[in-house]
């Protein structure tokens, strides 16, 4: 549906080369990458807001590389919401639709539909000032929907929030790309990337490192650059099931039979698991302890890390553990050696699909 | 031992503030500004001070009076709003685009700041004088330039478009220019853009700017006495009357020229601080 196609563009100390990607119809794409690589002059390349210095754009097969702006049929929300500040919120909602030359009468509607859409109704009235970050965001949302765009970009729209307010955001946009929505999506935070995106491409010194699903950039990333950029190394695709204990401890179901136990108030449906190498011990037999998730396994590789020594080992799937040189000496662990792993089911982290 | 305890503790109090609580230094650069304000403040009430309000009256019904100060104010004002049309635009084209010798657009632009006012007039005379290209243009097309409304705007324009121009240009380049182009997104031209974003999130200083261009055409005297004698604007008429008949004669109509700006000048500036700031 979107198709970027090699475009370049180099402003000041930035550059980006040979930008390539193709979004389909519908789908959640997000592109994430470090602070500061120039993902928002990306986006406002493909907004039409900065010309690039070579490449095409193609919106539906349509070449919309030289297009203006205003008739691209792409909308923008940046991290700042950038409201205008001398218009109430519904003269904010209501603005592209007024570029439109809409009946007045069906501005009115149309803005108040938005605004019920994003859960802003009851602030119509306000002033940007006066709202709150995620209020701000919801309106921000509103006024760009408002206008129909076919691809929507999102510029860090979430990582200035609070974790509340984070939360709730991001079902609104999990809605929103339900309802038919295209959305491109920048952000550092793979977190974000993570509960939202259908794919990721991954961006590193103004270039794509990798595009693919969640689970192809987690479980096997591309390059030495991903693999350090999305730190995770173990990652795992699977079903949250229901808790059978009134708290929130769950099990997790992966591939290969493999149940880990993970402490989050998420609704059970299909997600990935994620938990730090740095948060898995390694024993010699079977521990006393009250980590929940305890399971034999075989020593794959030792190799030594920026910090320590990462120990990759097989429990039915492969885990790593991230051990001090010390620990690695004092358990004797060689290649093929039968270990325990263990880590805390607070450890893990829960992102629904 | 104890008293030196105590004044340690009082010196950490008084640290804690911003500052120390009185100072010598900042009295004395207090009392250096009240004497300058004394020098700005003391000669304009001295004028009030010495004219009797019998004679500021009768010389606010003298006709002569009361046609050289209206013919001041909106000559002035028509100049301000005919040189808005194009100073706004280019300093919103100041504000944001950057183009070659910019710096000297800029040095050009303040240049009537520093060029002496008479040379101002001789200057602006010089081109619209009778034998001059423009001069024969104007007078073809039916209308006079130099001894007329039209010279003195002129001239008034050329000593103060400065203020417009700074002002304005000010006030574009603090509009985060993210709000435009969120707006040329959201569809508008830019045109709309500009009609709906930048000139009303930069009105207060363009206002300011106006009425700056404004006070400042009304208080010029040198520029004007050379391009236009005659009709009379109330600064002429007080240097003719002061030179003709002294001090006391000229007195008079002085105060109520200044009564008259500095009450337009005062509910301008409160009707442009009463608007809603654009940030609010």
């Amino acid at each position: 549906m979107l198709r970027i196609e090699r475009l370049s563009k180099r402003l000041g100390s930035f550059s980006m080369q040979d930008v390539s990607f193709e979004i389909e119809r519908g789908e959640y794409f997000v592109l994430l990458g470090a602070s500061g690589v120039g993902k928002t002059v990306l986006l406002e390349v493909i907004a039409g807001i900065m010309m690039p210095d070579a490449g095409w754009m193609f919106l539906d097969d349509r070449d919309i590389t030289s297009e203006r702006p205003q008739t691209r049929g792409i909308g923008i929300v940046y991290q700042d919401q950038a409201l205008f500040p001398h218009l109430s919120v519904y003269q904010n909602i209501a603005y592209g639709l007024h570029c439109l030359r809409l009946k007045r009468s069906h501005v009115r509607e149309r803005t108040r539909a938005m605004a019920e859409r994003v859960g802003a109704q009851e602030l119509l009235n306000r002033r940007p000032a006066t709202l709150s970050g995620g209020e701000a965001q919801r309106v921000a949302l509103a006024r760009t929907l408002a206008t129909g765009p076919k691809c929507l970009l999102l510029d860090e729209p979430i990582s200035a929030l609070d974790i509340q307010s984070k939360e709730s955001l991001r079902s609104l946009l999990r809605e929103i790309n339900r309802q038919g929505q295209t959305i491109l999506h920048v952000t550092h935070d793979y977190e974000e990337a993570l509960s939202l995106a259908s794919r990721i491409a991954i961006m590193e010194d103004g270039r794509i490192a990798q595009v693919g699903t969640p689970e192809q950039i987690f479980h096997a990333p591309k390059s030495q650059f991903v693999a350090r950029f999305v730190g995770i190394k173990n990652f795992f695709a699977g079903t949250l099931e229901k808790s059978d204990e009134n708290g929130q401890l769950c099990v997790f179901a992966a591939e290969r039979g493999m149940r880990f136990h993970v402490l989050t108030d998420a609704k059970p449906g299909p997600g990935f698991l994620v938990f730090g190498s740095e948060d898995v011990a390694i024993g010699n037999s079977r521990p006393e302890t009250s980590a929940k998730n305890v399971f034999p396994g075989t020593v794959l590789d030792i190799a030594p890390a920026k910090l320590g020594v990462e120990v990759s080992f097989d429990i039915g799937v492969r885990v790593s553990a991230l051990l001090t040189q010390s620990s690695v000496s004092s358990l004797e662990l060689t290649i093929g050696k039968s270990v325990f792993a263990q880590f805390k089911a607070s450890a893990a982290r829960f992102f629904p699909e | 031992m104890n008293s030196g305890v105590n004044m340690m503790r009082a010196i950490h109090i008084t640290t804690a503030r911003a500052g120390p609580a009185f100072s010598w230094l900042h009295l004395a650069f207090t009392a250096l500004g009240g004497l300058v304000l004394l020098f700005i403040v003391a000669p304009l009430l001295g004028i009030y001070l010495n004219s009797a309000p019998a004679d500021v009256l009768s010389a606010a019904k003298e006709s002569e009076v009361q046609q050289s100060i209206w013919l001041t104010l909106w000559v002035s004002m028509a100049a301000t709003l005919a040189f808005a049309i194009a100073c706004i635009p280019f300093a919103y084209i100041l504000a944001r685009k950057d183009f070659p010798l910019k710096g000297l657009v800029s040095g050009i632009i303040d240049l009537p700041v520093i060029v002496p006012h008479s040379v101002a007039g001789i200057a602006i005379l010089s081109i619209f004088a009778r034998d001059t290209l423009l001069g024969d243009a104007a007078e073809w097309a039916g209308f006079e330039i130099v001894g007329t409304p039209v010279g003195i705007a002129a001239a008034m324009a050329f000593v103060s478009v400065p203020f417009l121009i700074n002002a304005a240009r000010d006030g574009f380049s603090a509009v985060p220019i993210r709000l435009e182009k969120v707006a040329a997104s959201l569809g508008a031209s830019p045109l709309r853009v500009f009609l709906t974003i930048s000139l009303p999130l930069a009105w207060k200083s363009v206002l300011s700017g106006l009425i700056l261009m404004w006070g400042r055409g009304m208080s010029e005297f040198g520029a004007v006495i050379i391009v236009a004698y005659h009709p009379m604007i109330t600064p002429i008429l007080i240097y003719e009357r002061f030179g003709a008949y002294g001090l006391k004669y000229s007195r008079p109509v002085a105060a109520l020229f200044m009564a008259v700006c500095l009450v337009i000048f005062i509910l301008l500036r409160l009707l442009a601080r009463g608007r809603k700031n654009a940030e609010d």
